[in-house]
Order: structure tokens, then C-alpha cells, then sequence
């Protein structure tokens, strides 16, 4: 079994499998020589004074000593200096866990009461497992259903809160093949300690064996594609040239777009995602205010497909400026109760 | 010096048993309607501990549950219940009101030379406030619990849940009005009821902990009760305030429930070091060491504990930025209790110790709290939280705090107060043992969580992985040990009551003015106004201390 490999009795450390983890444990070796540190010398002066200076007739009047300016001085400076030196340490792994490279490949996860689905760029879909290949930087983009969960790889030494009504996310480059433990480690509810799984992280060429053996149905792409030609009609609005009533989406993925009432906004995943959902609040500069709500027609999975698909249309088309819509109010077709495309999961 | 009556403390009492605090009036009503800070004091004793031995069970019921790596002897729903029930509990009806309600009540009237708190009717308001916000949580449980964990977190609580939420949110909303009562009555008595001569650098610690207490009270407790009455306005009126479902932010919950229930911590934490300063100084018969810094550094501690809530949310989805901030400033705010710690031993420093019961506790307390404060600084280093936010490792760390610093500090001091309290002495003997039995079984409860969160063992987790099993049965053994060693004080306390030794006013010889008058006090504390002309801890004859004859009394009853 490759489950957090140990050989002893009592496990004291867990598997270190990611690029970052011998960060975190450093970090965490220098805490435990810090704390050891602090704690022999004060248990020592503890131990030595309750016996040094134990009672020796009842109700003594020792002489008193009021404090010194010195000491208090010392240990307050020694202690703030230790801490400043923890409190970089810290910075420096959390912006190494927390910054998210650009040249990673892309998973999408979206927690379920109780269930972690998953879907790969290239279209594999899996439930409560992660097939990752090792020595390449994975990057999850991840949002929920319904509540707070929260996808934890502790072999990996990180984490992220995964929160209903936005997307968050974590990368990694796992080190070491193996199977690892998933856990969800934020509080959902009846089955949470049951949505558990495993990360297997496999050598290059076992990874695509098991990229052939899996190829079901559509890439993200592909099926943000579909939504937005046909399913979902958002093409009927968003293409079609310069009359077009919807604000052009080629190429506008990172860039920053100026808004109706002058705020200027990064059209980034969370921006693309609140349009589609509550598209009246941000709205392009030079569009009407047109666009019905898609909240409650498209999923979680069908919102990561989108965003996907509008991200791939950029760099494709040269961003132009827009023209200016033409007045004529013709509703945009929503034809969500085909249901979703994803088989998995649901 | 000679106003002061009962100076020498140290004189038998007679036979006849003098006119007191509790033997004035035997009807319930004297007791339900009384006025009398320590009879309140009483009142919350009994009640507290009520709740201390329900969440205890409820403990008890975690660690079994987790002796095995499946979910076997609770349904996975029940143990969801019992962990939020035991953090519920133990959280807003013990630890919270455990040291404030019932020593502060009793004592710092008492310690600033006072006939009573400055307001006694808003006291015992205070009082029935706790019981009926109990009474409704307790209603709730016995309904059908509730199943969200102590924190609430949205939209879980708010749109998920099928249990009894909101009663559980409007017992813990009353239940806020009792702290915030409570510690407004201590700093308006601690501005205005202060004897004469009792300057505020001649104020045990004791009170300088429960004045930062207080301003954390009064400024942070109102906050978790407008948090409670937005999830009610949302639940109710689905207005979407914290459901993103409805157009609320689910993170908006916890930035405002943490904003509260940080600052709670050092509610919690803050009193409990008060009772230190004072048996780490009664016991060493030294005056603290730094007592200006150990002051000050409760009053830093009560600020800055408002300005590090985000570091419950380091891995929520909050900015970069914003986590490198919190980490800074909870680092910050390590530094006045390393202060404190520092202090403490140093009194110690050619002091004349002995190893009395409270004394043996308040050494426990230091070595726990250390491990306590060290792990804070584990959580506070932002890269490596992100491993350990969550898992056991948070679970082991609060638990040393809350039990190893407030818990461990409580029970000191309820057995240095004891014989003022009751006006009975307890089994030394026997005290002796239940101390160190609670430092072993605490110990090995809780460190082997330590080496679980670092493997990566989620918190709230009814079942777990089979490799995890063997420290989770260190942590279940040492449960029953600490859970024993919990019990012996209630059994040989209550004997005390019936059959202990008769106290005598001052039995340690310590020069605090709770120490000069009778034990236990009569209902108006002090015969006489007493006149401070000593500073603290002067455990000398300077200070009216007869400690002559007290000698000479200890070799009679030897």
C-alpha cells in the first residue's frame, strides 16, 4: 500500500509528495527548535526554582524584587525578533503555496455534498479521485454547489476552501507516484468525514495510458462551446461581428474592460463568471443592460465549461473596440432544460 | 493601618458560626433575589458546572467514537451533533463565564476593598440572562441538537441545516447580554468602587486581567449577537446577506463571527492568567515580577486580540495579501503573553515556594500554556497553516490553551478561593493527586492530536484513516485519565463542605484585602471600610500581616 508509506508503528510524519512540502517542513522543523528553544530553558528555571527556593520556614518574607527594565527588554525583543523570523518564513512558503503559475495544466473541481467531481482539460471526468501526472504543475480551479468544502492533500501540504458563489484555487507539482489521501477538511455537513478520496500521481507515460483508457465525451472547451452555440444561445448576442448587441468576448480574458459609469474591471474567471450569473451589475461600456440572468440554468460544471471556453476564444481574435448596440430588444433563447451534458456526478 | 479589622486574619473560628454571606437567609427567595455579588457568584458556580459536566460527556463521546477508525458507535449524524454540542457548551457556558462569573463575581469586590459590585441589580440580571439563554439552548438540544459546528458557518447553517439552528443562535444571542453585563459591572465598579489608598498600581492582576476582560466583553460581544440576527433576518426573510445562493457572501459570516470569537479567546484566556498572577505570587510569597508589564500586557493583549481575527481564515479564499497581515499582527500579539510567561517564572526567583494544591495547578498552567502559546505561533506562520488549518493540529492547540491555560487556571483558583468561598479547607492530599492526574491525562490527550494534524487528520471527522488509529487511542486513554482526574475535585470538594477543616480568615497569609476579612465573608464583605497603605503583593508585616503569630498557630495545630 502506498497510503501515507510508514514504516513505523506510530506514523509521525506524513508523506512529503509535492514541490512545496519540504518548504513547509522546514518551516515546521524550525518551529518545533524554536518551541524546544523556549521550553527547556523555562521548564529548567521552573524545576530549578520551586526546588532551590522551596519554603523553608513557614510564611518567610523573601525580599522583594520589583522587576528589571533590562530583562523585560531582553524578552520582549528576543521573542518579537523569533516571531518576525516565523512570520517571514511563513510569507515566503505561503506565497510559493498561494501564487498561481501560468504555465500549469488546468483541473476543474466542483464539491457536492458529499462528493469531489472533477473534470481534466482534456475531458476525463472522475469522482473523489485525481489521477495527476508527476513533475507537472496542476493548477484546480474550484467552486461547490452548495456549501463550504474544502480540498486538502495533506501529502501535498496545502489546501484551499472551496466556496459556494465564486472559484477558488490551488496548484501543486506532485514529486513522488503514489497514491495519496483527499480529504475535505471544511465542515459540510451529515457525510463530511465520508468525502474522502485519493490523489494518484502517476509517471508520465502511465498518466497517458490512463488519459486513453478514460477519454469520455467532450473537453471543457469543447463543451463550453456547445453551451455557448447552442445550448445556452449565447452566441446568438456575444457573436456575429460589429452589430453584435453582447460585448465581444475574443480576446478579452485578462484584459482590463471599461465599464458602464467609468469603473475599469480585469476581465478575469470571477468577472466572467458574475456576467453570466448577474450580468446587469458589471456591465460593458458601450452595451445596453440586455442580457437575462443565467442563475439557476446552468450548473457549477456547465459555469467552469463557460469561462473555459470564453478563456480559449482570447488570443485567438485581436481585441477591437466595440461597437455600439443597436437598440432592437429580441430576448436571447435559454434553452437550459436540455439539462446538462455531463453524465457524471450529478 | 488600624481601621483595617480582622488584620491578622489567622484568628480560629469560634464555635458559633459568625453571621456570613451564606447563612444569611435560607429561604430560596434570599437566594433568587439577592443582591449579594457572592451569593450570584455561587449561583454561577453551580450552573457553570452544570454545563462543564454536559459538555464533558459530550468530550467523552468524541473520544470513543474516535477509538476506532470507522464511524460505529454514534451515527455519523449524532456525532456531528455531539462535537458542535460540546463546542457550544463549553464555549459560550463555561469557558467564556467560568472565571469571570463566578471568581471575578466573588472576588473583585472583594479585591478592591467594595461592599459589592456598582451595580448589583444588573448583576443578578446577569444571572437569570445566562439561565435563560441556557435554558433555551439546552431546549434546543433536547429537541433534536443541532448539527453545524460551534462556528455556524454559512451557508451550511443558514440554508442547509435541518436542526434546531436558530434556538441554539437565540440561546447563545441572550447568553452574549450576561457577558455584556457582567463586564460592564466590573469596570464601572473598578473605576468607581476602589477603596482608599487602593490606587490602580496597588490592584491585584487579578482585576488588571478582568478590566482587559471586560473592554473585550463589552466591545466584541455585540458584534456575535448582530452576526446571529443577520443569519436570523436571512433565514426568515431570505434577504441574502451571507447565502451567495441569494446574492450573500458566505466568507462576510466569518470575517464577523471571528471578529467576535477571537477577541472571545482572550475572554476566555485572559481571566484565567489574572488567577495565575496571584497563586504564582501568593505561593512564592513574592511580589510578581514586572507587575507593570504583566499589567500592561493583559491590556495589549485585549487590543491587539481585535485585530487578528483573519487568521482563522487563511486558507477561506481571503488575498494573499490579506493573510500576510493577519500573520504579522496574530505574531504581534505572542509577544505580551511570552511577556507574561517570562514574568511568571521570574517571580519564582528567591521566592519561599510551596506546593500547595492552587500552586501545583498554576505550574501545571505554565507549562501547558507555553505549549499552548508556542503551537499559536505553528498557526500564525501563514505557509505553514495552510497544511495545518482544520486538521488536529488546531484542535490540540486550542484544547491547550482552553483547557491547559483556562480550565487549569479555573481550577487553581477555585481551591486558593476555596476557603474563602466556603469557609472550609479541602484534602490537600487528595488535591495534590487530582492536579497532577489532570496534567498527565490533559497531556496525553491532547499531544498525540499535535503529531495527528501534521499527518493531515481533519477536524470533525467521525471517521478516519486506519494508520491514524494508534495515537487516536493515546488521545482516548488520556481522556479517561483527564476525565477522572475532573471528577475527584467535585467529590472532595462537596466533602469538604460537610466535613472539611474549618478555614481560617487568612489560612495562606496573603496580603490581598479578600484575605482580611472573614471566611467565608459576611454579606456586607468588610466590617469596616478597609484603607490600603500597602502596596501589592507585600507579604510582609508592613502590610498588617501578623505572620508571628501565625507561625506560632501553625505549630499548635501541628
Amino acid at each position: 500500500m502506498l497510503i501515507m508509506q510508514t514504516n513505523s508503528w506510530i506514523p509521525l510524519f506524513p508523506e512529503q509528495a509535492s514541490s512545496f512540502a519540504w518548504q513547509v517542513d522546514y518551516l515546521y522543523f524550525y518551529l518545533i527548535l524554536v518551541s524546544v528553544g523556549f521550553t527547556i530553558p523555562i521548564v529548567a528555571a521552573i524545576f530549578f526554582f520551586i526546588v532551590k527556593f522551596r519554603e523553608r520556614e513557614k510564611y518567610a518574607t523573601p525580599d522583594e524584587i520589583h522587576g528589571s527594565m533590562v530583562l523585560e527588554t531582553v524578552w520582549s525583543i528576543i521573542p518579537f525578533v523569533i516571531s518576525m523570523t516565523i512570520f517571514l518564513g511563513g510569507a515566503v512558503v505561503y506565497y510559493t503555496q498561494y501564487r498561481m503559475p501560468d504555465d500549469a495544466m488546468n483541473v476543474y473541481v466542483v464539491g457536492k455534498q458529499w462528493m469531489w467531481k472533477i473534470q481534466h482539460e482534456t475531458g476525463q471526468r472522475e469522482i473523489n479521485e485525481l489521477h495527476v501526472p508527476v513533475g507537472r504543475k496542476v493548477k484546480l480551479t474550484m467552486t461547490t454547489e452548495d456549501v463550504l468544502h474544502d480540498f486538502s492533500i495533506p501529502a501535498f501540504r496545502t489546501k484551499a476552501d472551496v466556496v459556494p458563489g465564486r472559484f477558488t484555487y490551488l496548484w501543486f507539482e506532485a514529486t513522488k507516484p503514489g497514491k495519496y489521501h483527499l480529504f475535505c477538511a471544511e465542515y459540510c455537513g451529515l457525510n463530511h468525514s465520508g468525502m474522502v478520496g485519493y490523489v494518484y500521481v502517476m509517471e508520465q507515460k502511465d498518466y497517458e495510458n490512463w488519459l486513453q483508457g478514460n477519454v469520455t465525451g467532450q473537453t471543457p472547451v469543447e463543451q463550453g462551446r456547445d453551451l455557448f452555440e447552442n445550448k445556452l444561445g449565447c452566441a446568438s448576442c456575444h457573436s456575429g461581428g460589429p452589430q453584435q448587441r453582447g460585448a465581444k468576448l475574443e480576446g478579452i480574458y485578462g484584459k482590463e474592460v471599461s465599464l458602464v459609469g467609468g469603473q475599469k474591471v480585469v476581465a478575469d474567471d470571477e468577472y466572467l463568471r458574475n456576467s453570466i450569473l448577474n450580468p446587469g451589475a458589471q456591465v460593458v461600456e458601450g452595451y445596453q443592460p440586455i442580457m437575462p440572468t443565467f442563475k439557476g440554468q446552468v450548473t457549477e460544471e456547465q459555469l467552469l465549461s463557460l469561462v473555459a471556453y470564453i478563456k480559449s476564444l482570447s488570443g485567438v481574435t485581436a481585441t477591437g473596440t466595440p461597437a455600439s448596440a443597436p437598440p432592437s430588444p429580441v430576448s436571447s433563447g435559454t434553452d437550459a432544460g436540455s439539462g446538462n451534458t455531463q453524465g457524471g456526478g450529478k | 493601618m488600624q481601621e483595617v479589622s480582622a488584620i491578622s486574619g489567622n484568628s480560629v473560628p469560634a464555635d458559633e458560626p459568625k453571621l456570613n454571606y451564606i447563612n444569611n437567609g435560607h429561604t430560596l427567595k434570599s437566594w433568587l433575589l439577592t443582591k449579594d455579588h457572592k451569593r450570584i457568584a455561587l449561583m454561577y458556580l453551580v450552573s457553570v458546572s452544570a454545563f462543564f459536566l454536559m459538555g464533558g460527556i459530550y468530550a467523552g463521546f468524541i473520544r470513543l467514537e474516535l477509538l476506532t477508525p470507522a464511524s460505529d458507535l454514534l451515527e455519523t449524524a449524532t456525532y456531528n451533533k455531539v462535537f458542535t454540542q460540546h463546542g457550544i457548551l463549553m464555549v459560550f457556558f463555561f469557558l467564556i463565564p467560568a472565571i469571570p462569573a463566578i471568581l471575578g463575581n466573588f472576588l473583585l469586590p472583594l479585591m478592591i476593598g467594595a461592599k459589592d459590585l456598582a451595580l448589583p441589580r444588573i448583576n443578578l440580571l446577569s444571572l437569570y440572562i445566562y439561565w435563560i439563554g441556557g435554558i433555551i439552548t439546552l431546549w434546543a438540544l433536547m429537541q433534536g441538537g443541532v448539527d453545524t459546528g460551534w462556528t455556524f458557518y454559512t451557508p451550511y447553517s443558514t440554508t442547509f441545516s435541518n436542526s434546531y439552528v436558530m434556538a441554539v443562535g437565540i440561546g447563545v444571542f441572550i447568553n452574549g447580554f450576561s457577558s455584556i453585563l457582567t463586564g460592564l459591572n466590573f469596570i464601572v465598579s473598578i473605576h468607581t468602587m476602589r477603596a482608599p489608598g487602593m490606587t490602580w498600581f496597588r490592584l491585584p492582576l487579578f482585576v488588571w486581567a478582568h478590566y482587559a476582560t471586560s473592554l473585550v466583553m463589552i466591545l466584541g460581544t455585540p458584534v456575535v449577537a448582530i452576526t446571529i440576527l443577520l443569519v436570523a433576518i436571512e433565514r426568515f426573510a431570505r434577504i441574502g446577506i451571507f447565502d451567495p445562493a441569494i446574492g450573500g457572501d458566505p466568507i462576510l459570516f466569518q470575517h464577523l463571527f471571528w471578529f467576535y470569537s477571537h477577541p472571545a479567546v482572550y475572554i476566555m484566556i485572559l481571566p484565567g492568567m489574572g488567577v495565575i498572577s496571584e497563586v504564582i505570587a501568593g505561593f512564592s510569597r513574592k511580589r510578581i515580577f514586572g507587575y507593570e508589564f504583566v499589567a500592561f500586557s493583559s491590556i495589549a493583549i485585549a487590543v491587539f486580540g481585535f485585530l487578528v481575527w483573519g487568521h482563522h481564515m487563511f486558507v477561506s479564499g481571503q488575498s494573499i495579501f490579506a493573510g500576510l497581515v493577519f500573520s504579522f499582527l496574530s505574531m504581534v500579539v505572542a509577544v505580551p503573553s511570552a511577556i507574561k510567561t517570562f514574568n511568571w517564572t521570574a517571580t519564582m526567583y528567591k521566592g519561599s515556594i510551596s506546593y500547595d494544591t492552587p500552586m501545583l495547578y498554576a505550574i501545571g498552567f505554565l507549562g501547558l500554556f507555553l505549549i499552548g502559546g508556542l503551537t499559536g505561533l505553528f498557526l500564525g506562520s501563514v505557509g505553514l497553516t495552510v497544511h495545518l488549518t482544520d486538521t488536529y493540529f488546531v484542535v490540540a492547540h486550542f484544547h491547550y490553551v482552553m483547557v491547559g491555560g483556562q480550565v487549569i487556571a479555573y481550577l487553581a483558583g477555585i481551591h486558593y478561593w476555596w476557603p474563602k468561598m466556603t469557609g472550609r479547607m479541602y484534602s490537600e492530599f487528595w488535591g495534590k493527586i487530582s492536579a497532577m492526574l489532570i496534567f498527565v491525562g490533559f497531556n496525553l490527550t491532547f499531544f498525540p492530536q499535535f503529531i495527528l494534524g501534521y499527518m493531515g487528520m481533519p477536524r470533525r471527522y467521525a471517521s478516519y484513516p486506519e494508520e491514524l488509529q494508534v495515537l487516536n487511542i493515546f488521545s482516548t486513554a488520556g481522556a479517561s485519565v483527564l476525565g477522572f482526574g475532573l471528577v475527584m475535585p467535585v467529590v472532595y470538594l462537596i466533602h469538604s463542605l460537610f466535613y472539611g477543616k474549618k478555614a481560617a480568615d487568612n489560612p495562606w497569609m496573603h496580603p490581598g484585602l479578600e484575605w482580611r476579612t472573614s471566611s467565608p465573608p459576611p454579606t456586607e464583605n468588610f466590617k469596616e471600610m478597609p484603607v490600603v497603605t500597602w502596596e501589592a503583593y507585600d507579604f510582609g508585616e508592613e502590610s498588617g500581616l501578623d505572620l508571628e503569630d501565625a507561625r506560632k498557630r501553625e505549630a499548635v495545630t501541628i
